[in-house]
């Protein structure tokens, strides 16, 4: 049932401001490549290992192939034709043993033409279409798993980062957290990896302030976690970032490891790493196509806005940007139950009626995007030393998702801002959760804010505010206003930012199979389960919402605590 | 006025009274319990009492305990090490720069030398910041450059000039053959020749580098493990004071 009363037609015109918004940015996308893309395709395509000979420490065999095609004879025609006709002319049986000879100097590469390029092409797309019959397969594997273990028996599920450094250490406190109570393990970063214009190879065991990301301590955590599920009675998901540099490999590594969700935003690493915002439009479309083909679920950064400027003032950017993710996620074919847009409990206790303007803000987000699996964010920025009021304002952060209805409840820690969690810490954290939802597990039901009330009202101004944003966006141009630092205080210009030379504009004869075999909502090409029909219907939903004009917010569901569960 | 000798304050002037709590690997239980009140008394806490206890998993108990603690704070033995300059916040730091320099504050940073290990000069300037702070870029009257990995230092000469930097931050992670230091030492040479005493005020960090160095490297500020970004701005507003 809505609660906020929003005007369909000022909805319906914030999508259609998103949309146009949007559209020049996906154009660019579509005409440029970049050096994750070609890597990215070749991952699928099978290529693993890395160099471990090379002066410069362990270079993935991936980088290798893909960095001396570029020098030899460019990107512009992907990296595809290059690579297979090579294959064949040496007589080699694997990507991994080009990459040998190309690290021997063996190979020159050369853009084939004629029945070359054909023959090429054509082993390119079995080899890709082969890995993406991986990710098809684990995609059901997941239906099937989850089918057997089951769903998490409440919502909001309960998500849980760990973050030590060494998988091995992860993977112990991630099985506890899972018997705890705990239904999605998310392994953080070691920092600084979205800058890294590579995935590291193998298990790691020495990360800083969170563990690598590479496809072993995929496979690891993964296994790890399909034990603790049979133990627990229930599918215990599994997360990993797929922002930075390496989106795009990075989102293949997870459809190749049976991840269950991934960190992907469309702006975070312009504004908050400073990646070139070419770069990461181009990998961020991508990569959410690999996403929407595996089943994974995207998680966005909005979090990050209110952490760098004033919660109550910036909370329309939240909304805007919400907009620009659903619709780029759309338009790479990830439907909206894959689509865990990101909020977070960020005001300043000090502001009076805070907890009311948190409810107003987070039912915005619960009732622009009903069918959306919204991620809910802990306070992180008014966290002190001071544990026990920190412990406080996570049950008020815990009873808001609740009342508001979050799909993705990311736990709270006491010591946020203090110490990497202890053990005792993520134990208590959990107990506060499982208080808060056994004692107040059905007063969604008798919440009703009042007509005309401060939480309708100001959700109101909110949704205004960010329309009136996305109208000058529309006006100046995403990107522009991206250089103009209307995101935060960041000005990122469209020719500056980390990874700017990886990126390529591609030619009339530019050839991806993967891209090829992934447009188009990520649908397989083979026979689709009950699920895959599922999607394609959500994605018509979409289609036709976005067609309509200004009528289509009308077509929602009006129950939208169905559509939570 | 103050009296000399102190104890913690519970409810009752001189009982001494604290609170803590810890975790123990061991199964929960009443051996657990005991192996707490031992921890405690240890740890001066007489008499202790764990007043709650509860499993996590199978082989870890938490324990919350009260108890009297035995020691006594000597206050005129407490010594603090004063920080030269305030801890400021970013608003402050913005103001303070408005204030004294009626514009921007330009600083410029890189990682020199073969170093390609950005992560300490990212934690810095980046805007996600580390350790819950905001990097530089944040804030609002500063203007950050970020050069990045392997900037020569005749690069970052030229570029802290043509931007007219005031401060100049570099990086060095990797301590091979003591590179940490001869790329610094060659740095804050190449500014001095360059501009003199018109130089902008250089910083070096890195996890190596100890803060005693500061002299001996030709800088004026060195910054070690588990600086946060804060720390570098205040000190940046306290060096520009020192040279207006």
């Amino acid at each position: 049932m809505a609660l906020l009363d929003l005007d369909p037609d000022v909805v319906a015109t914030a999508r259609r401001l998103a949309a146009l918004a949007a559209e020049p940015v996906v154009d660019i996308a579509r005409a440029h490549t970049t050096v994750a893309v070609e890597r990215a395709t070749l991952r699928l395509a099978g290529i693993t290992g890395a160099d471990t000979g090379h002066r410069a420490g362990d270079v993935p065999w991936v980088n290798r192939v893909v960095d001396t095609v570029r020098e030899q004879c460019g990107l512009e025609h992907g990296v595809v034709t290059p690579a297979f006709h090579a294959l064949r002319e040496h007589d080699l049986a694997t990507l991994t043993d080009l990459a040998e000879a190309t690290a021997a100097g063996q190979i020159r590469y050369r853009v084939p033409t004629g029945a070359d390029a054909r023959r090429a092409a054509k082993a390119g797309r079995t080899a890709v279409a082969r890995g993406l019959r991986t990710v098809d397969r684990n995609r059901a594997q997941r239906d099937r798993l989850v089918a057997r273990h089951g769903d998490p028996a409440q919502r909001p599920w309960i998500y849980l980062i760990v973050a030590t450094g060494d998988i091995d250490e992860d993977v112990v406190q991630a099985a506890n957290a899972a018997r705890a109570g705990a239904d999605v393990i998310a392994v953080i970063r070691s920092t600084g990896q979205s800058l890294l214009d590579y995935v590291p190879e193998g298990a790691t065991h020495h990360g800083f302030a969170g563990t690598y990301a590479t496809q072993e301590n995929f496979r690891i955590m993964r296994a790890a976690m399909d034990e603790v599920s049979k133990e627990v009675g229930r599918y215990i998901r599994v997360t990993n970032y797929a922002s930075g540099l390496c989106m795009p490999e990075i989102a293949v590594l997870a459809g190749l490891q049976r991840l269950d969700m991934m960190l992907n935003d469309s702006m975070y690493g312009i504004l908050f790493r400073d990646i070139n915002p070419i770069r990461t439009f181009v990998d961020q479309r991508f990569s959410r196509q690999v996403h929407a083909r595996a089943g994974i679920i995207i998680n966005t950064g909005e979090d990050n806005y209110l952490t760098t400027a004033d919660a109550v003032e910036a909370a329309h950017t939240v909304t805007v940007s919400q907009l620009l993710n659903e619709h780029f996620a759309h338009e790479a074919g990830l439907p909206d139950e894959l689509l865990g847009l990101g909020h977070a409990f960020e005001i300043n206790p000090e502001v009076p009626e805070s907890f009311r303007l948190e409810l107003a803000h987070a039912l915005l987000a619960r009732e622009l995007f009903p069918d959306a699996p919204l991620k809910w964010m802990p306070p992180t920025k008014h966290m002190t030393g001071d544990v026990w009021k920190g412990y406080l304002l996570d049950g008020f952060f815990n009873l808001a998702g609740l009342l508001t209805g979050q799909s993705i409840l990311l736990v709270g820690m006491m010591t946020e801002a203090v110490v990497t969690p202890f053990l005792s810490d993520r134990d208590l954290a959990l107990g506060n959760v499982r208080y808060v939802l056994n004692a107040a597990a059905g007063l969604r039901e008798d919440f009703r804010p009042a007509p005309g009330g401060l939480i309708v009202k100001r959700a109101h101004q909110v949704l205004d505010e960010a329309v009136d944003l996305l109208d000058r966006i529309v006006r100046d141009g995403l990107l522009p206003a991206i250089a103009d630092g209307t995101f935060g205080l960041m000005k990122r210009p469209p020719d500056a930012g980390k990874g700017a030379d990886g990126v390529i504009e591609k030619a009339d004869g530019y050839l991806n199979p993967a891209s090829d075999l992934l447009e188009g909502a990520g649908a397989p090409e083979r026979s689709a389960s009950g699920l895959m029909s599922a999607r394609r219907r959500a994605s018509a939903e979409h289609a036709k919402r976005e067609d309509a004009g200004s009528a289509q917010g009308r077509e929602r569901p009006e129950n939208t605590e169905g559509a939570t569960k | 006025m103050t009296k000399r000798h102190v104890r913690p304050y519970g409810d009752t002037t001189g009982d001494g009274m604290v609170q803590v709590s810890f975790t123990l690997p061991v199964p929960p239980g009443p051996k657990a319990d005991g192996a707490a009140l031992q921890l405690a008394t240890k740890m001066g806490l007489d008499p202790a009492m764990v007043v709650h206890s509860h499993g996590i998993g199978d082989s870890f108990t938490f324990f919350v305990v009260y108890g009297s603690a035995s020691h006594i704070v000597d206050l005129d033995a407490v010594t603090v090490v004063e920080r030269e300059y305030p801890l400021l916040s970013p608003s402050e730091v913005n103001g303070a720069v408005r204030k004294s320099l009626r514009r921007k504050l330009v600083v410029v940073g890189g990682c020199i030398g073969t170093d390609a290990h950005t992560v300490g000069i990212d934690a810095i300037l980046n805007i996600k910041g580390f350790a819950g702070e905001k990097g530089l870029e944040y804030y609002r009257e500063l203007r950050v450059i970020n050069l990045g990995a392997q900037v020569s230092v005749p690069e970052l000469v030229k570029r802290a000039r043509s931007e007219k930097a005031d401060a100049v931050l570099v990086s060095q992670v990797v301590t091979q053959r003591d590179a940490h230091i001869l790329n610094t030492r060659e740095m804050s040479a190449a500014f001095n020749e360059a501009m003199g005493e018109r130089r902008p005020v250089l910083i070096a960090g890195g996890p190596r580098f100890d803060p005693l160095m500061a002299g001996e490297l030709g800088v004026d500020r060195v910054f070690g493990r588990g600086t946060t970004p804060g720390e570098v701005a205040s000190f940046l507003v306290h060096a520009m004071k020192g040279n207006a």
